[in-house]
């Protein structure tokens, strides 16, 4: 499968973008997978770190210095020590709390962007970010083909690091965490720093997608803070499935090719499809929208 | 000064009605109800239409939008919100911003994405101003009506929760829907009407602030952060916690707006982080309960 996603960007120059496109976002439902779907976390503001990450990025490329890698791993430990900070937020309270705490801080995060305009650029977004050539040698060209490899490379390798995290040790705790928080702190499971640790991973992680973002597109704006990034990136990850790495790619897949689609079909109101499959995925459930076999047979 | 503070109560006491629909919901039936906000923009855009294209007078709009969108409340529970109450909240959660999208789209394609604004009649169009310097209190008389009728509500709906036999057995039907049930209480039947009547107070909301609050489709997603806002840090086992909490609200935001312009909406958002992080159960609840 990853052959065939290295492959695509040369067999499909002209949809080297939407690749591109599409592998952020499989990133970035994965690290929103971390919290979700392994340690029970409902977040409605993830986008708070992405799009931290898209503007540290962006940021670290026109102030600092224009390499890509180094802007990669910089923003990543940005955003790192942000979910670090922003994590206290979310060790109390009921589901609806965390709701609004993490939706509170990409709200704030999204206010900040607009406010400080001499940084950010404000409403206009950051403009005029160049990169140089990834690793010195490939520059990112027109169509798109660099930037999707580049990506491509760099969500490999998290997806191995991540993947080896959720099967460690470490990542049993945090599915018994999940399941039942009182049992796991009565097995001496240390409840609260695992949470702190796996938030401020998954965090790094979409500081890392949205730094991808920024650096291919050489672009970041208001866009990349906005509440129905969150929205989206939910919602793809339960299309694809949660507590499943892959879950998150073959969301990501679904997802963005379904909204390309439809937007060039109903330019305006694509938003009402996506809703009316929300609507549909809950009430009829997951597996069984999948499996059209099982429409006709009683639950 | 005081006009600040006028100015904020009433956009206090507007969100309040928005919201109690939502208190309720989540409270009573422990469901997260995203798309509350639809149904203030459903009644936000019958009292529009009314007016402007059958020239019902604005009076007669607000129980019209009541009624009205308090019938759509019901139809909508019986039909796609009752299976969701055992769901888990992810799943509460990703339906009702379902239900949001699919409104804000719709609503879009039927009226187009423009602002609409109504016209008030004469009567509530003026300013009254009481003293001068510091101490002086321009009232709009719109702004006056808001907090009479809200007031009004109020106590109307407190009364209702405290004294009458729906009101206890709603209560009753919170604390326990098995136990209630036993008892002889149709939990179901009552679920239904207190839906309605949460939905039917959202466009009863959503029509008095469609002149101040401004009707654009977007307006539930606009929203629906304020409207969270009121309930979590309210809390949602009384009435008065979210009045409480929508007055502090709209206190802060129009106070806010006013003497620090730069922050925008960051100081409530800060403050409601702060406020949940100290009491994640809200600022105003009472102890026992589920």
């Amino acid at each position: 499968m990853w052959i065939v996603a290295f492959a695509l960007p040369a067999l499909v120059p002209s949809h080297a973008l939407l690749v591109n496109e599409i592998v952020i976002v499989a990133l970035f439902a994965m690290s929103l997978d971390l919290i979700l779907g392994y340690t029970g976390i409902v977040s409605l503001g993830h986008a708070a770190f992405f799009g931290f990450g898209a503007y540290a990025a962006a940021l670290f490329a026109k102030l600092v210095m224009p390499d890509p890698t180094v802007g990669l791993v910089v923003a990543t430990v940005l955003t790192g020590a942000l979910g670090a900070v922003a994590s206290i937020t979310i060790l109390r309270g009921t589901d609806l709390t965390r709701l609004m705490v993490t939706l509170g801080t990409a709200l704030l995060l999204l206010e900040l962007a607009n406010k400080l305009d001499w940084l950010t650029g404000g409403a206009d977004g950051l403009q005029g970010v160049v990169m140089a050539p990834v690793l010195g040698q490939f520059e990112f060209d027109l169509f798109g083909k660099t930037a999707a490899w580049y990506s491509l490379a760099v969500t490999l390798i998290l997806f191995f690091l991540m993947r080896r995290l959720v099967h460690s040790p470490f990542g049993a705790t945090l599915k018994a965490i999940r399941d039942n928080r009182l049992r796991a702190m009565a097995i001496g499971i240390p409840v609260a720093s695992r949470l702190v640790t796996i938030y401020t991973v998954a965090a790094a992680v979409a500081g890392a997608a949205g730094a991808l973002l920024a650096q291919t597109t050489g672009f970041a704006s208001l866009d990349v803070l906005a509440f129905d990034r969150s929205a989206d990136v939910m919602l793809l990850l339960v299309i694809g499935g949660v507590g499943w790495l892959y879950g998150g790619i073959a969301g990501a897949i679904v997802f963005k090719l379904l909204q390309t689609w439809l937007s060039s079909v109903t330019p305006q109101y694509w938003m009402f499809w996506i809703g009316l499959l929300l609507v549909l995925l809950v009430l009829v459930g997951r597996d069984r929208l999948f499996k059209p076999r099982t429409w006709l047979r009683k639950t | 000064m005081l006009t600040i503070l006028f100015d904020g109560i009433a956009y206090g006491m507007l969100l309040f009605v928005l919201a109690v629909g939502l208190a309720v919901t989540l409270g009573l039936m422990n469901f997260i109800n995203l798309a509350h906000g639809a149904f203030a923009m459903a009644g936000g855009y019958l009292t529009v239409f009314a007016m402007q294209r059958f020239g019902v007078p604005f009076l007669a709009c607000l129980p019209l939008a009541f009624i009205v969108v308090g019938a759509a409340g019901a139809l909508l529970e019986r039909t796609l919100y009752r299976p969701m109450y055992a769901k888990p909240h992810l799943d509460q959660v990703l339906f009702s911003i379902g239900l949001a999208f699919m409104a804000v789209a719709a609503v879009d394609f039927i009226v187009g994405s423009q602002q609409q604004n109504i016209q008030l009649p004469e009567w509530l169009r003026g300013r009254t101003e009481v003293g001068d310097g510091a101490l002086l209190l321009g009232m709009g008389h719109y702004r006056l009506f808001i907090i009479a009728v809200c007031a009004v509500l109020t106590v109307v709906l407190q009364l209702i929760l405290s004294r009458t036999r729906f009101g206890s057995r709603l209560r009753a039907a919170v604390d326990d829907p098995r136990v209630a049930a036993g008892m002889g209480i149709n939990v179901n039947v009552v679920f239904l009407a207190t839906f309605a009547v949460g939905s039917g107070l959202a466009g009863l909301g959503g029509a008095l602030g469609a002149e101040i609050l401004g009707m654009d489709p977007t307006f539930p997603l606009k929203y629906m952060i304020y409207f969270l806002i009121v309930v979590s840090v309210g809390g949602t086992s009384s009435i008065t916690g979210p009045l409480l909490a929508a007055l502090l609200l709209g206190i802060a935001d129009v106070g806010g707006k006013y003497f620090i312009p730069k922050m925008g909406a960051f100081t409530v958002y800060l403050l409601m982080i702060l406020i949940l992080m100290w009491r994640p159960q809200g600022l105003f609840t009472r102890k026992g309960g589920k």
